[in-house]
């Protein structure tokens, strides 16, 4: 459904993006990882139309540049990292704004506003006792919570997803992830998250592109593109050593595994 | 959920129509010469009914006087209010304002730039000034944005007021050169820094209420979209709003609304930035309560401003700027400081 072709993105001499092209299907969840600044948000931005680039970006076979933005809105859903909300909306009027793109023209009189679209997203998401709290009030979680749920009510078929979680507590993320993986369930989707961690990108990912410098080191399906060999040579370091180091503490020990049986 | 409507109903509305109303009322009659409420009633019933009117002294005084100045002042302050809310919901700054951000100074160049040079159209005599400052007023929210978006591309609150600042300055340092050098041709500089409405027209009112009823309608018919400016510009475009597009036609409306107002008024201050935060703070950020309801409220401020300019030294009269800037600044103050609290 997603198709980028030779994307290159850059600022004065110095190209954040260079050449990358890869293509995203239905029901994939694909995972950009990579290194700081090996443009991994650069690749969002250019889709969402945030960042000026050259190359071709086709949407279901559609040149995205030849979408009407309330169009493309229908179809594309971006979520960031950060939300700085300048004023004290409510929650409400953040979910319903979802639907601007599918808001009749000042002439119509057709007033469809898609009250069913926003009742789910905010049950799916579990915002109905805040919604008519102010937005300035809420936690980093609730207000991700919050843009998720507008996300939801845009009813797009592709989610891209910045580093969502990014700064999140652990029972966010996983809330979060959890949300998504169930999104995807339905048929003609699918998600394309920017994401640091790489034991995230691994549970829920399908497919990978490993991003290094700008350019494509490893793409395909997630256990390939996260094989050993490939992480240490971008990250520079031994990548499954490290996590097991981490994580292997959290196993259950010998003698704990032995009382469970 | 329930299907809450976001504007205001249409008895909300009148209720703000019969206060704008009282108000204004309340101003014909207050003055250097108070005249009886039930007088001043039946002179601008006779003038609406065309019916003959005696010969009173207060006839002249209400018809000539302080009718078309006071319905010039209720259009300016709607206008300016409008303006200001519009502002603030567009850059994500509440305190955007054409006099913070320096555009009525540049509406005011280009006001006193037509008057010294005598730049006319045809047909209109008075419409050189207005065009002017109009065109002003854009080129200058152009400058102010581009260079501010070159030190900060996220326009933040101290980048703008910083290059307003510095850009007004410059712009009354080259006007008051102008009107030095202008001698009697151009009003006082007192005129185009402070304002006033002194000696306004029926045909000033009729311009002002041509010009708000277009660009204001065009205003208010983007709620939706300011709505998302609000909530910040990247949201606004995934959400599917036509950056670019909604972006060029509030800045044409809000400088087309501050161009005319100074090429009536000249810079009277602080109003588009006093009453959208007021109002804001009694019906929430919503732009389709906060814009119609700005516009009422600026118009009542306005009219207050002018009262207490009128009267507050009877028979010597302020000018209507030094009323508004005095509120305007306690204002400006109390923003900026609870802004910078909250980080």
């Amino acid at each position: 459904m997603l198709d980028v072709k030779n994307l290159t993105v850059q600022y004065g001499t110095r190209k954040i993006l260079n050449s990358v092209s890869f293509t995203v299907e239905p029901g994939q969840w694909l995972m950009i990882i990579g290194p700081n600044g090996a443009g991994k948000s650069t690749i969002i931005n250019a889709i969402s139309q945030g960042a000026p680039y050259s190359g071709q970006i086709l949407f279901q076979g559609k040149n995205i540049r030849q979408y009407k933005p309330k169009e493309l809105a229908q179809k594309i859903g971006v979520l960031s990292q950060h939300h700085t909300v300048g004023y004290d909306f409510t929650v409400e009027e953040v979910i319903r704004l979802g639907r601007y793109a599918y808001a009749p023209s000042l002439f119509s009189r057709n007033r469809d506003d898609g009250a069913d679209k926003i009742q789910e997203a905010v049950s799916k998401t579990g915002l109905e006792p805040f919604l008519k709290q102010s937005v300035l009030t809420l936690s980093g979680g609730e207000l991700q919570r919050t843009f998720l749920a507008q996300l939801f009510a845009q009813d797009p078929s592709l989610l891209m997803l910045d580093e969502p979680t990014n700064h999140l507590d652990l029972i966010y993320q996983k809330q979060v992830f959890a949300l998504i993986r169930d999104w995807l369930k339905e048929s003609g989707r699918a998600v394309v998250s920017v994401v640091h961690d790489l034991s995230l990108a691994k549970t829920y990912g399908t497919h990978a592109i490993l991003l290094n410098k700008g350019k494509i080191f490893a793409s395909g399906s997630i256990s390939r593109v996260m094989e050993p060999e490939n992480l240490n040579q971008v990250y520079g370091m031994d990548v499954p050593g490290w996590m097991r180091e981490m994580y292997g503490q959290w196993l259950p020990r010998e003698d704990e595994h032995e009382n469970h049986l | 959920m329930n299907q809450r409507k976001d504007g205001f109903r249409l008895f909300e509305y009148v209720l703000f129509a019969l206060v704008t109303l009282a108000v204004l009322i309340l101003c014909v009659c207050v003055g250097s010469v108070t005249i009886p409420l039930e007088e001043t009633i039946q002179v601008v019933w006779r003038a609406i009914s065309r019916q003959p009117q005696p010969e009173l002294t207060c006839v002249p005084i209400i018809l000539t006087v302080r009718l078309p100045r006071v319905l010039c002042v209720a259009l300016v302050g709607a206008s300016l209010s409008l303006a200001g809310a519009a502002m603030q919901g567009l850059l994500k700054n509440p305190l955007a304002d054409g006099s913070t951000l320096g555009v009525s100074s540049g509406a005011s160049l280009g006001a006193v730039l037509a008057i010294i040079f005598g730049i006319t159209l045809p047909q209109l005599p008075f419409a050189g000034t207005m065009v002017m400052a109009m065109i002003f007023a854009f080129l200058s929210m152009m400058i102010i944005l581009s260079l501010a978006y070159k030190l900060d591309a996220s326009l933040s609150t101290n980048t703008i007021i910083l290059i307003g600042v510095i850009f007004s300055m410059f712009i009354s340092s080259i006007m008051n050169l102008l009107i030095t050098f202008a001698g009697d041709k151009v009003k006082s500089i007192t005129f185009w820094t402070m304002g006033s409405l002194q000696g306004t027209s029926y045909q000033n009112a009729a311009v002002l209420l041509v010009c708000l009823t277009i660009f204001g309608s065009l205003l208010l018919s983007h709620c939706a979209e300011l709505n998302a400016f609000a909530i910040g510009e990247d949201n606004a475009r995934t959400i599917g709003v036509d950056i670019r597009k909604v972006k060029l036609l509030v800045l044409v409306c809000v400088s087309a609304l501050i161009g005319v107002c100074v090429s009536i008024g000249g810079c009277i201050g602080f109003v588009g930035l006093v009453t959208p935060h007021m109002t804001r703070m009694i019906v929430g950020p919503n732009h389709r309560r906060l814009l119609p309801a700005s516009m009422f409220a600026g118009a009542v401020f306005l009219l207050l401003a002018d009262l207490v300019s009128r009267i507050l030294l009877n028979p010597l009269e302020l000018p209507i700027g030094v009323v508004t800037s005095f509120v305007g600044s306690l204002v400006f103050i109390q923003i900026f400081y609870s802004s910078r609290k909250v980080k």
